[in-house]
């Protein structure tokens, strides 16, 4: 079996795919705006030297709302399906997924730590309270990655079983601590909690964007450089290690990279779940499963989807908008158990 | 080469491997026998550096193994383990291709080594096939291909450690694998293979190093090692040794 699609061409069709999924996400919404407006007060916005003249409606529309939306939505799709890609590698098992082992639960619990006692604390500097978020979701997520990793493991093997328990367990521990403090919650912190838990996109700003830029940027250039590794992973540790790659080393990056990923994306848009399940699987589908395709085609893949879920969400209800989180849950849980059924058979 | 000097391990308080004084010599095969749990796989394992040693040490030109770089050893020594438990559709010659992955020979010339590999695993025919698509002796034998194309084209100073090659393979396949493996130490390499049937060792090993309870029974020729008593002793089976009427090495047939 050849791939069904070569790299190129399939970095050109999702290019084009990113392309027109970023032009709908800025041009639809309560108030569409035509092709033409939408590329110029983009690219003003951007700081290109264009005239302005008869833009005022679209810049402010764009650059209030839609162009941090929109760069809001491609680095988390990207940096999650990133993140579905390392664990992936991590677990050797294409089941593995930051929702499904609790790496966005223990997250999203960082994140209500640092929203609640951030409260308590008497709020904040504005500017410093995203980054403390992120740190906290981070945090969290390299606890459970790193808890989860521990007991699904025994004697150099990885149960999948086991690993995918100790994620509900460690799921269900983290939902208790968020349950808690939304029992003790005020109307405010509560009202921030619950869009933690959903996932969103809405009410992005630039000050939520900036770390997770950072981040996804990072992680991005990051674990390229370790395909090639990760490719060898995949025969086995200790095969790995029979080709010359340091393994231990490289499984702390993964974890590492995994728990940034994922806690600045549940810090800045909460938890949206199954991106890094769907993607990776869609891509290695076309184009196999070598790392050195997988993830950036990946990162251009989530990207992509996530924009169009977001899309739906705020279209389909319009002018109510729905949680990105459902949607992407409504996609992916039907996906994972099609996944299941035809790991048995 | 590659050399053990006293070298023993140990799991938890039990010593699982010990007194193993062994040198692997260019152009030789060496074979590795014992019943299950003897300690086969845990010699190559130490041999490879994954298991630490207790005592002694393991050494590859001199220097011990965990003062090699990660690729510079990768170059020298390479390990074809038991079974696989790769689960994602590579395509044969992708899997083939992750040996090359500590070298730096260019994207043409690994191509060509992959082809030869496969060739000499005699399994070129299976090129462009999906690896999970394939049957367990066809998956052994893409590996065996694999580990060969880690040190293409072989030579004086590699090192090819072997965990029982044939344990897949059908009665054709054995032998084609293990004249391969012969084919690769006339380069110049240093083979160990660990084996189970009797006869196969004695046809295409130089040496035969015996193992009961993680220690050494008998090391030698297979005239040497394959003989009644040892065997007995060992295995617990009563056999008898003939000649084989064409190669003239030993011929072990349970009585």
């Amino acid at each position: 079996m050849n791939p069904a699609v070569h790299a190129r061409p399939l970095f050109i069709a999702l290019g084009l795919l990113l392309l027109l999924a970023l032009w709908l996400s800025l041009a639809l919404g309560p108030v569409s705006l035509p092709l033409q407006e939408t590329l110029q007060a983009a690219l003003r916005l951007l700081g290109l030297p264009l005239s302005g003249a008869g833009l005022e409606q679209a810049e402010l529309i764009l650059g209030q709302i839609r162009l941090p939306r929109t760069l809001l939505g491609l680095a988390v799709g990207a940096v999650l399906a990133l993140s579905g890609v390392a664990m992936q590698g991590l677990f050797r098992n294409p089941l593995a997924d930051p929702g499904l082992i609790g790496v966005s639960s223990g997250a999203a619990l960082g994140a209500a730590l640092a929203i609640v006692f951030g409260a308590r604390l008497g709020g904040l500097p504005e500017a410093f309270a995203p980054y403390l978020l992120s740190a906290c979701a981070f945090a969290g997520g390299l606890g459970v990655t790193t808890l989860v990793y521990r007991f699904g493991r025994r004697n150099g093997q990885t149960s999948v079983a086991t690993m995918l328990l100790a994620g509900i367990a460690l799921t269900a521990l983290s939902g208790a601590a968020i349950g808690l403090f939304t029992y003790l919650a005020d109307d405010t912190t509560l009202r921030t909690l619950t869009f933690w838990n959903l996932g969103s996109l809405n009410g992005a700003s630039y000050a939520r964007l900036w770390p997770l830029l950072i981040v996804t940027i990072a992680v991005a250039l990051w674990l390229p450089r370790r395909a090639k590794a990760l490719n060898a992973l995949l025969l086995g540790e200790s095969e790995a290690r029979h080709l010359g790659f340091a393994v231990e080393r490289l499984k702390r990056e993964l974890v590492f990279c995994t728990a940034l990923g994922v806690g600045a994306a549940v810090a800045a848009a909460g938890m949206i779940g199954f991106i890094g399940l769907v993607v990776p699987h869609l891509v290695r589908l076309l184009a196999g499963p070598d790392h050195r395709v997988l993830l950036p085609a990946s990162a251009l893949a989530g990207a992509s989807l996530l924009l169009l879920a977001d899309l739906v969400a705020r279209l389909v209800m319009a002018p109510a908008e729905l949680p990105i989180g459902i949607i992407t849950a409504l996609i992916g849980a039907p996906f994972f158990l099609y996944l299941l059924m035809r790991g048995r058979s | 080469m590659l050399r053990a000097e006293n070298l023993a391990v140990q799991r938890g308080p039990c010593t699982v491997l010990a007194d193993i004084h062994l040198e692997l010599r260019p152009g030789e095969v060496l074979g590795v026998l014992g019943p299950n749990g003897a300690g086969k796989s845990t010699l190559l394992a130490a041999l490879s550096g994954e298991l630490p040693a207790a005592h002694g040490r393991v050494l590859l030109d001199e220097r011990p193994l965990s003062a090699w770089h990660g690729p510079e050893r990768a170059r020298r020594l390479a390990v074809l383990p038991q079974t696989s438990s790769l689960g994602f559709a590579f395509r044969v010659e992708e899997v083939v291709s992750m040996g090359r992955l500590p070298h730096a020979t260019g994207r043409t010339r690994d191509a060509e080594i992959v082809g030869e590999a496969l060739a000499a695993a005699d399994a070129a025919h299976l090129a462009g096939r999906n690896y999970l698509e394939l049957s367990g002796g066809e998956r052994q034998r893409v590996h065996l291909a694999r580990v060969l194309a880690q040190l293409w084209p072989g030579g004086e100073g590699q090192v090819l450690l072997l965990d029982e090659p044939t344990s897949m393979l059908d009665p054709l396949h054995q032998h084609t694998t293990l004249q391969a493996t012969r084919a690769f130490a006339e380069q110049g390499a240093a083979v160990l293979v660990i084996l189970h049937d009797l006869n196969l060792a004695a046809r295409y090993c130089d040496r035969l190093l015996l193992l009961e309870h993680g220690r050494p029974h008998a090391f030698g020729t297979p005239d040497e090692v394959l003989r009644a008593e040892p065997l007995r002793a060992v295995f617990g089976l009563e056999v008898l040794v003939q000649r084989h009427p064409e190669r003239g090495h030993p011929l072990i047939v349970a009585r």
